[in-house]
């Protein structure tokens, strides 16, 4: 009897190991810029081009940074929470075009409205470079300080705002 | 005219062979040189791929901002350095020996240890299990015999037959 047990232990580990692994997304690589300063940017607003906006002017509120793209499919489902959180005025949300032309951003917010409190055009992604983006889309909580305190990577679910992101958020406000 | 016209259709993959990625810099040199570092780098998109052989639009930005960079004199480990900070070391194919990646590193010895030890421990078992056991002197006769015998016929298993050489080939015999 015992020499089954033993075996049957380290399967039994192994399995656990294996069944974990399955859960994990492995396109969700953990960011280091959790933690630091936002980087910095000056970028041209979608609607009023000679205007710049820098994370600067964000200074002393919480706020979310979400990257986007008109391309992108990931983006159409989200974009309804986001609405409904906008509707709520919860956390003002701020939107970067990510690589995409600015008329085509424009008809994607005509189409599904405008959750954003500003949206900023990053034509070329280099200020995506600079923020670690590499799928869109992808969603960033700046505290008061303008430091990055969570990066969620792909569509936010109803689940990880519930669960995640609002919670964090109003902690932060709190602060 | 068919006959023909199959082998020429045969021949068209000739013309699209895989290109490598495209927006070289004027300077082959420096291009050469992106390359070598950009093999060393992992695509974020296509995660099993390097970001030089990556065909992602990512992969072109970075590859355009690692060539940028060189252009302004970065040596490669400076450039190592900006892309880390951005993506982290997942970028990299050879990771850093860090708290977070002794597993990684030293995990395949520490189980190579643990085999060796359960080894040893498993050797030292059977030894004990295995019981000498004294020959009395008829068995000692026989199994000197028996030795003897197999010695003569190494592919024959000893038995108590009479020694003669059966593997001898019959044609040899006198």
């Amino acid at each position: 009897m015992a020499r089954f047990i033993l075996p049957f232990v380290i399967f039994m580990i192994l399995a656990a190991f294996l069944f974990v692994g399955l859960g994990l997304n492995p396109r969700e690589v953990p960011s280091p810029l959790v933690g630091k300063p936002a980087p910095a940017f000056m970028l041209p607003q979608l609607y009023e081009p000679a205007k710049q906006f820098s994370p600067q002017d964000m200074q002393g509120k919480v706020w979310l940074f979400n990257v986007w793209a008109s391309w992108c499919g990931g983006c159409e489902q989200e974009h309804p929470l986001f609405m409904e959180l906008a509707r709520r005025n919860v956390v003002p949300i701020l939107g970067m075009a990510y690589k995409d032309q600015p008329e085509n951003s424009k008809m994607w917010l005509h189409r599904g409205g405008n959750p954003y409190a500003l949206v900023v055009t990053d034509i070329e992604g280099r200020v995506g470079i600079d923020y670690g983006v590499y799928g869109v889309p992808e969603t960033y909580v700046i505290d008061k300080q303008g430091i990055i305190r969570h990066k969620h990577i792909g569509a936010v679910t109803m689940q990880d705002l519930d669960k995640k992101i609002l919670p964090m958020v109003k902690e932060l406000q709190a602060k | 005219m068919r006959y023909l016209l199959i082998p020429l259709l045969c021949l068209l993959p000739v013309f699209c062979y895989a290109d490598e990625a495209k927006d070289m810099a004027a300077d082959p040199v420096l291009e050469r040189r992106m390359i070598g570092l950009a093999e060393k780098l992992r695509c974020l998109v296509c995660q099993n791929e390097s970001l030089a052989s990556s065909h992602s639009e990512l992969a072109e930005d970075l590859r355009r901002e690692v060539r940028e960079q060189m252009q302004k004199g970065m040596n490669d480990q400076e450039i190592i350095d900006y892309l880390v900070a951005r993506y982290g070391d997942f970028v990299l194919y050879d990771p850093p020996v860090k708290k977070t990646t002794l597993v990684l590193w030293y995990g395949p010895f520490a189980l190579l240890l643990i085999g060796a030890g359960v080894l040893v421990y498993q050797l030292r078992k059977r030894k004990g299990q295995i019981a000498e056991t004294e020959l009395s002197p008829a068995e000692a006769q026989r199994a000197a015999e028996m030795l003897g015998e197999s010695q003569e016929m190494p592919g024959q298993p000893p038995t108590k037959r009479p020694a003669k050489r059966p593997n001898k080939p019959k044609d040899l015999q006198t």
